[in-house]
């Protein structure tokens, strides 16, 4: 596997905090926002967050196929996340593996919270998110940007969702985890929350953490989250509001 | 596995449990912290490395351990191979259908095996016989026999029964090749994991929701916790939302439930 080295054999953080890419403890990667790019779909978003390239597109509300799958009393929200073959260092097979089955749930569990799936009874909205890159952090970066195309396709939601993951590095605590340090670091913390209603709808956890280091983790993870949400405001605007930058990027430098 | 069949019942029920849930009470009569009555045995299976079945409450899953040698993964070549798997049988509940895992199966077996592996249970590294080459890889298959609520847990106990009282061949290494050898020495255990599931209905958080429960929860959240009150991994349910506050909560009912958890199936396992 290129790239790919024996977990512990190079430092992630060095003395003075300062990780392999040259960030700190608590930065994020440089993120880019685009709302309303595919021309079929009812709405959609693509986010480049660090090395992740990741393609959201929603349709409906939409007639329901199979019928036995329609509910009487909202709208049946389906959610796929897909890795496709190039989009990691081996090759992947397009067939979905497990892991993309539980992200495709959770995935869905972080959304459904947010859209009033009330509103439309006996219906089907879709959201599908095709990762075309993938570099650590990739199920928050597609809740985040599935999250604008649920709002680019004018589908009634209660508010935006806004994921970011932090973890663990030795000891330290760190936001927005990286492909190699996602692999070799001690624990990934992904976290989505509804910013305005102050509300948890993604939650996992691995690697090992004191209590006091699983609450920074945390705390960390949504006050990042707040930070994207400004930049998802932002993307919004200026597809809806911004005239000629109908399309926009929105970064935060690294550096 | 989804039991929800009839929206008029569900809602109804839904508010009649979380009536009595504000009042402090559950169905059954449990406190709001207070886990079902928790059986483990172990050495069943005589022809698996180790198995254990555990019943809590009327969920009960079988654990069986097997373990070979493998060719160790690209990325963790002097490291031994874990996996946990999980299958709902069909005569778990009246609910289960035979055939391809549910995407709620491959979630269970999926967050059973993150709180196992996060852990550090099982120490990987003393598994390596050939660096690149040969490894010990352990699989835990869990059946799901019976149905009532909560197998994220029922499977996690019954894993780490299994793992805690596992047997396997020891083996030699002689010019590159690993032979098993006629000794039996205990697999590896580092640490006993517990894994605490709570559900969410209203605004309350109950420990261990049986099936009614679970039919009317909005939210799940799983939390497994190691030896030293450490947190190792989670796993949040169900469409819909958890405050930052009820997290750092049931992150506390966890490390606390666990610990007399873990006394437990240290006994049953010593």
């Amino acid at each position: 596997m290129e790239g790919a080295k024996v977990a512990g054999t190079r430092k992630l953080i060095d003395g003075k905090g300062t990780r392999l890419d040259g960030r700190k403890w608590d930065e994020l990667r440089p993120i880019s926002l685009q709302v309303g790019l595919m021309k079929n779909a009812d709405g959609s978003a693509y986010i480049e967050w660090g090395k992740n390239k990741i393609m959201a597109a929603v349709y409906g509300p939409k007639e329901v196929h199979p019928k036995h799958q329609v509910l009487p009393d909202r709208a049946l929200l389906r959610c796929r996340y897909h890795m496709a073959p190039f989009s990691v260092d081996d090759r992947k097979n397009p067939a979905p593996s497990r892991r993309e089955i539980e992200i495709s749930k959770v995935t869905r569990e972080a959304l459904q919270p947010a859209v009033i799936v009330e509103d439309y009874p006996r219906t089907a909205i879709e959201v599908w998110i095709e990762v075309l890159q993938s570099d650590g952090g990739s199920r928050c970066a597609g809740i985040t940007a599935a999250s604008l195309a649920l709002a680019d396709a004018g589908i009634n939601m209660r508010d935006m969702v806004v994921g970011c993951s932090c973890g663990l590095i030795e000891d330290t605590v760190v936001s927005d985890l990286d492909d190699t340090e996602d692999k070799e670091g001690d624990g990934d913390m992904p976290v989505a929350i509804m910013p305005n209603l102050g509300q948890v709808t993604l939650f996992q956890v691995d690697g090992i953490y004191t209590r006091e280091k699983f609450q920074k983790a945390f705390e960390l993870a949504i006050e990042k989250g707040k930070q994207i949400y400004g930049m998802q405001r932002a993307a919004l605007n200026a597809r809806f509001f911004g005239g000629e930058g109908a399309v926009t990027q929105v970064e935060e430098a690294a550096e | 596995m989804s039991m929800k069949k009839n929206y008029v019942v569900e809602t109804i029920r839904k508010a009649q449990l979380a009536q009595l849930l504000a009042g402090g009470k559950r169905m059954d009569e449990r406190r709001l912290d207070q886990t079902r009555e928790l059986k483990i045995e172990t050495g069943l299976i005589q022809k698996a490395n180790g198995s254990a079945r555990v019943t809590l409450g009327n969920t009960q899953v079988i654990a069986g351990v097997k373990i070979a040698t493998g060719i160790p993964f690209p990325d963790t070549p002097d490291k031994g191979i874990l996996m946990v798997n999980a299958e709902i049988l069909p005569m778990s509940s009246p609910y289960a259908e035979p055939g391809p895992p549910s995407e709620g199966a491959i979630e269970l077996a999926r967050v059973v095996d993150r709180g196992i592996r996060e852990s550090e249970m099982v120490d990987l590294s003393k598994l390596s016989l050939v660096p690149g080459k040969s490894v010990v890889a352990v699989f835990v298959d869990c059946n799901v026999m019976n149905v009532d609520g909560n197998l994220f847990d029922a499977m996690s106990y019954a894993v780490v029964s299994a793992l805690r009282t596992a047997k396997m061949k020891k083996y030699a290494v002689k010019d590159e090749k690993a032979e098993a050898t006629d000794q039996w020495v205990p697999v590896p255990v580092e640490r006993t994991p517990v894994s605490v599931t709570m559900a969410r209905i209203g605004e309350k958080l109950v420990v261990d929701p049986n099936t009614e429960e679970e039919a009317s929860m909005d939210m799940r959240i799983t939390i497994t916790t190691d030896d030293d009150g450490n947190i190792c991994a989670s796993q949040k349910g169900e469409a819909s939302f958890i405050s930052p506050a009820q997290v750092l909560e049931a992150a506390d009912t966890s490390i606390r439930v666990g610990r007399e958890i873990r006394a437990k199936i240290m006994e049953a396992t010593k």
